[in-house]
């Protein structure tokens, strides 16, 4: 086999080579190595919160207090876990209650409005609208929310879990609709067309052909809109109402209603627990989600 | 007949929700800002006083600069960061997919977690200070550096996204441009900062315009890592919002603050939009 610092050897004058010979091997192995240790330590220092809130999960105050923060916990102990979970459970149920059914909701109606942006014959209309969807991406939910405070609360949907739910799939739809929408108007038209000929209406044609090969962007909205919808703060904070606050809104009252010595294990365990739930669902998706991520991005 | 009722009723919803919460709720913001409502949006008309007050308040104007400071900081820490992941990353040999995974898991992690997550690391007490031993780390106690350190956690979470948008870019690029490069001899950073970057332009300012728009939106962060502390060291346009609705009761001043943050995405929409032009894409 004839590598390439063989066939620089037999070029160029010998001792000029030699020396440069002597001295590439070096510096090529120094050169492929900078990039992998550079590499590592970047990912050292992305993977630290997560590390420091691991160990210190599994601490106690008196190892926090004395120990490096960096160690893993030299006498672990399920002790603050036993407590996190203990005053966040209310939280993760109402996380559940509100999450599962936006999702699902959202993920719906993203499909069946992005459908019909896509393939209505009402086109100038469907285009402004579209337009109009993306710039509401945008914007920041400050613009909406005391309006929609006083339309939830003159349906009485205000300060309930439905109340949450509703302000999630109405505040998801610009996202899901887009995703969709993009992704219907790459479907092969022929599909479509033989649906036709096959006498399918609209609504046929949606549900029985379109929506069943979507089932990939299906997964892509609803691992988006899970993630969103789960460690979202405002949206829980201000429609869930007082009884059913989710995890991160409850995240922060625990964190921050701890008089005397701030109980940092406890607090720990129970940011990891509110995290945990979308590190599981990232970390066993990841390709999915980055999809997801870079055609909203794309779209955006 | 029957085929429009159907397309009719799938696309009503969209229309409905869009022209009703999105439309109307933001006109809604808009006009309750010109009036003196405070608990209630039963205020009369007073034209553009509450931005005259809203610009004489003290808070108001710590938090735009604050927020000024933050997105310059958060901007450039993550795409300086996400750029330098891409080129790691790109470089590679194996396991690129683990590598992405690990860079861009923040983003999947809430705010208010992270925001706590960096609040740890930044104690005087228990966190990174104490390893070091001695001063460097207090940086939430400072002043005039407590807003950095909410930027850092911000890039922290966005460089990841910045990385995740560019090296799809990247991808894109005819291989040839690189074999071409690598056979001239042309140093590897040489042909990252003249060749494949410069290819790239157009998603490193999309995702320019997605970090400045989640800049302007930050509130999560900021509330579980400082608060808005020390002082008002770390207070946010966003937050002002929430705090003049829901704690402080006056509905007109907080419309006209949220106007105000409507104004600054319109401008960076309208920037985006010429951006994309300039770049031709």
């Amino acid at each position: 086999m004839v590598t390439p610092t063989m066939t620089t050897r037999t070029a160029g004058s010998p001792s000029a080579t030699r020396q440069a010979n002597r001295a590439a091997p070096r510096q090529a192995r120094w050169a492929r190595h900078l990039p992998t240790v550079l590499l590592v330590g970047a990912a050292a220092a992305f993977l630290l919160p997560l590390w420091v809130m691991l160990a210190g999960s599994l601490k106690s105050m008196d190892e926090i207090r004395h120990g490096s923060l960096l160690l893993p916990p030299l006498r672990p102990t399920l002790q603050a876990w036993r407590q996190a979970v203990d005053a966040l459970s209310p939280g993760l149920v109402n996380s559940l209650l509100i999450t599962v059914p936006a999702v699902l909701l959202s993920t719906l109606l993203g499909a069946v409005s992005g459908y019909a942006l896509a393939f209505s014959r009402w086109r100038a209309g469907s285009r402004a609208l579209s337009n109009l969807l993306v710039l509401a991406a945008f914007i920041p939910l400050q613009l909406f929310l005391y309006p929609a405070v006083l339309g939830l609360a003159w349906v009485g949907l205000f300060g309930s879990l439905a109340g949450a739910v509703l302000a999630h799939v109405v505040f998801g739809l610009p996202l899901t609709t887009i995703l969709f929408k993009g992704h219907f108007e790459q479907l092969p038209l022929e599909l479509l067309r033989a649906a036709q000929i096959d006498g399918a209406g609209f609504a046929r044609t949606f549900f029985a052909v379109v929506l069943p090969v979507s089932m990939p962007m299906c997964a892509v909205v609803m691992l988006l809109q899970f993630t969103g919808i789960w460690n979202d703060f405002i949206v829980g904070l201000v429609f869930a109402g007082a009884e059913n606050r989710p995890m991160t809104v409850q995240l922060t009252n625990i964190v921050g209603t701890t008089f005397g010595e701030r109980a940092y294990n406890v607090e720990m365990a129970s940011a990891l627990f509110t995290a945990a739930l979308p590190l599981l669902v990232y970390f066993y998706s990841g390709r999915l989600f980055v999809r997801g991520v870079l055609s909203g991005a794309v779209k955006g | 007949m029957r085929e429009r009722m159907v397309e009719g009723l799938f696309i009503a919803p969209a229309l409905v929700l869009t022209l009703l919460v999105f439309v109307g709720t933001m006109v809604w913001t808009v006009g309750l800002s010109f009036t003196s409502s405070r608990a209630l949006p039963i205020g009369h008309w007073v034209g553009a006083a509450q931005y005259v007050r809203l610009w004489h308040n003290a808070r108001w104007i710590a938090s735009v600069e604050n927020l000024a400071a933050y997105a310059i900081a958060y901007v450039l820490l993550s795409l300086l960061a996400g750029v330098l992941l891409v080129v790691l990353v790109d470089r590679a040999a194996r396991f690129e997919n683990a590598w992405r995974t690990i860079f861009f898991y923040p983003y999947a992690v809430s705010m208010i977690v992270a925001g706590l997550v960096w609040q740890w690391l930044l104690n005087p007490t228990v966190g990174l200070q104490s390893l070091f031993g001695g001063a460097g780390f207090a940086w939430l106690s400072n002043p005039r550096l407590a807003i950095y350190a909410v930027a850092l956690a911000g890039a922290w979470q966005s460089a990841g996204l910045v990385m995740v948008i560019v090296l799809a870019a990247l991808k894109g690029i005819d291989p040839e441009i690189r074999r071409a490069a690598a056979l001239d001899g042309i140093p590897v950073w040489r042909t990252y900062v003249s060749l494949l970057l410069p290819q790239v332009r157009g998603a490193l300012v999309a995702a320019t315009l997605l970090l400045a728009m989640a800049a302007a939106r930050v509130y999560d962060l900021v509330v579980a890592m400082t608060n808005g502390g020390p002082g008002n060291a770390t207070e946010l346009p966003a937050k002002f919002v929430m705090a003049y609705l829901f704690v402080r009761q006056n509905v007109g001043l907080a419309s006209a603050a949220a106007t105000m943050l409507l104004l600054t995405v319109a401008v960076l929409l309208a920037a985006g939009w010429a951006a994309r032009r300039a770049t031709g894409r």
